[in-house]
């Protein structure tokens, strides 16, 4: 996708798979033929740039075909830059604008509940991403609420657009902020599967308050050059980079 | 002397009116004891959601319930909306969620708390973004029928209320003549159209009274949706009076006068006098003070006319 385009966001889209495709296999209570069935779990990918990993997911799990993927970025495509709930099946909020997912979650995990509903809300968020602060004005409004429905994952992949985290904007101790707001706390290696699956039992199991699950992942996980490479961030691969990547990842196009 | 009353409380009495409907929402940003969502909260606390001093937030927040069905009402001053412009636009007016949100003690009028609370450039901003319906009722009965109609609307809205009285106009009304996206005229003349919005109708008024002491026939119109505008009717007073001044409590830039300079100039051309806010700020004084300084009141409106008649 990113290479057809020429554009896009390959780093994030690859930390942050290995838990979407758990989450969607394992929990998340979604209908591929039903994608606005009135009681399926949220899922709102709030780094919402990340689009390629959602996409090649929805297309997986059908709710888009295999072919929507050659509409990344494509004038009239479904799959716009970033994910977009008015352009395609199976994306619950319109997200590319960072900071926005994790309230769009609170309220829907709110309507959840007025409802009388036992679905819950799921966001994915960036760790770039919690420097905005209106995540943190959502952070202690959900906990005010008592939103155990509400549920964050958190691609802590320590890369944002211009360079490591620990150079924009060091965050100190992540976890002990989340605690210090009143969420369960749960911290995972993002790409151990089976470290993710006892994660999302935990987002699963844990109903009393929010709770976010702290995954620590790798940007660019899979493709040599990508990782842990700020520079992919979002950047495409050349012709002679998507071949390597195509093989390291065993994929076919 | 007519009733004089806030449009706030009118929005306050819609959102009660409305609670029959168990897909209404109010959200709160610790403000409702002002914007009068509290009789909401009273009646029905379960369906009030307070964000705290979290304006960003509480946009989301209703976009979110909003997707999942839910009619979502969410106040604060008009001011502190504007914190959360980028929410409003990318998370609510992008997806066209129908939320609709009410910034209230909005314009100069909102008097002594001074410039920091004095919204002037509200209207503008929203009037920029797709989907959405801007409204600035001119008092509490208007303000009541237009926030009650806005529950059945399938796309987002920003509504100004004002902090303090101003008279009513419409007690006595057929209620069906007040609707979203349709001017009123209060006053046919065939010298000068006033077209005004908010506290400024009643000054409207007056002035359409003082200019009729000097033998010229104004038409008045509330033009109460600022968006979408009502063309027709600016069309149609443009014809017949040939001059119009608008006449906001916010800046000359992008308001309503700024929606008919741009009609205008696409169609007709008339004449136009803006009555606003002259790109500055307030300062702190009461409601008719604040008129009077940011030259806003009745015989400010009676020299444009005279301006954009001396035009035709």
């Amino acid at each position: 996708m990113v290479h057809r385009a020429q554009a896009g966001h390959p780093g994030g889209s690859l930390s942050e798979i290995d838990l979407m495709a758990a989450l969607y296999s394992t929990s998340l209570r979604v209908r591929p033929d039903d994608p606005d069935w009135d009681d399926r779990d949220r899922f709102i990918l709030s780094k919402g740039h990340a689009s390629p990993g959602m996409y090649a997911l929805l297309a997986e799990k059908g709710f888009i075909s295999h072919d929507d993927l050659h509409s990344y970025r494509v004038l009239g495509g479904i799959c716009q830059g970033h994910v977009d709930m008015k352009w395609c099946p199976g994306v619950d909020f319109s997200a590319g604008s960072l900071g926005m997912g994790l309230s769009f979650g609170m309220g829907c995990a709110l309507a959840a509940r007025l409802e009388g509903s036992e679905r819950r809300a799921f966001v994915m968020l960036g760790d770039g991403e919690i420097q905005e602060g209106s995540v943190w004005e959502a952070a202690m409004a959900a906990t005010h609420h008592e939103l155990g429905n509400l549920k964050v994952i958190l691609d802590r992949n320590r890369i944002q657009n211009d360079d490591f985290c620990l150079e924009q904007m060091r965050m100190f101790d992540i976890p002990a902020k989340w605690k210090a707001f009143g969420w369960n706390v749960m911290e995972i290696d993002g790409h151990n599967m089976t470290e993710i699956v006892d994660g999302i039992k935990f987002l699963d199991e844990s109903n009393n308050a929010p709770s976010i699950l702290i995954a620590q992942t790798i940007k660019g996980k899979g493709v040599s050059y990508m990782e842990d490479n700020p520079s992919f961030h979002g950047a495409a691969p050349n012709d002679e980079q998507f071949e390597i990547a195509m093989n390291e990842l065993g994929a076919v196009e | 002397m007519s009733r004089m009353a806030a449009t706030r409380d009118g929005y306050g009495q819609a959102l009660l009116e409305l609670a029959d409907n168990d897909k209404v929402v109010v959200l709160e940003a610790d403000l409702g004891k002002s914007t009068k969502s509290l009789h909401f909260r009273k009646a029905h606390p379960e369906r009030t959601i307070s964000c705290g001093i979290g304006e960003q937030n509480m946009l989301l927040v209703a976009a979110g319930m909003a997707s999942s069905g839910y009619i979502p009402f969410a106040s604060t001053f008009a001011i502190f909306t504007e914190r959360a412009f980028e929410q409003m636009r990318n998370g609510v007016a992008r997806p066209n969620l129908a939320v609709h949100v009410c910034g209230s003690h909005g314009g100069t009028h909102t008097g002594t708390d001074g410039s920091s609370a004095q919204s002037i450039e509200d209207l503008a901003i929203y009037r920029t973004l797709p989907n959405v319906t801007v409204l600035h009722p001119c008092d509490d009965v208007s303000t009541r029928l237009l926030t009650k109609q806005l529950a059945d609307s399938n796309s987002p809205s920003y509504m100004r209320t004002a902090r303090n009285k101003t008279p009513v106009l419409y007690d006595d009304v057929d209620p069906s003549t007040i609707q979203i996206g349709k001017g009123i005229e209060l006053r046919e003349g065939v010298d000068v159209a006033i077209i005004a919005c908010g506290v400024l109708v009643s000054e409207a008024l007056k002035a359409a009274d003082a200019l009729s002491e000097q033998g010229v026939h104004a038409t008045v119109i509330d033009m109460h949706t600022i968006k979408p505008l009502d063309t027709d009717l600016v069309d149609r007073v443009a014809e017949r009076c040939g001059a119009i001044v608008t006449a906001e409590d916010h800046s000359v830039i992008g308001g309503l006068g700024g929606a008919v300079a741009e009609h205008l100039s696409a169609s007709s051309c008339t004449p136009l006098e803006r009555v606003g806010v002259n790109d500055r700020f307030g300062e702190s004084g009461q409601a008719d003070e604040m008129l009077e300084l940011m030259e806003l009141s009745a015989p400010h409106i009676v020299k444009a006319a005279q301006r954009a008649m001396n035009r035709k």
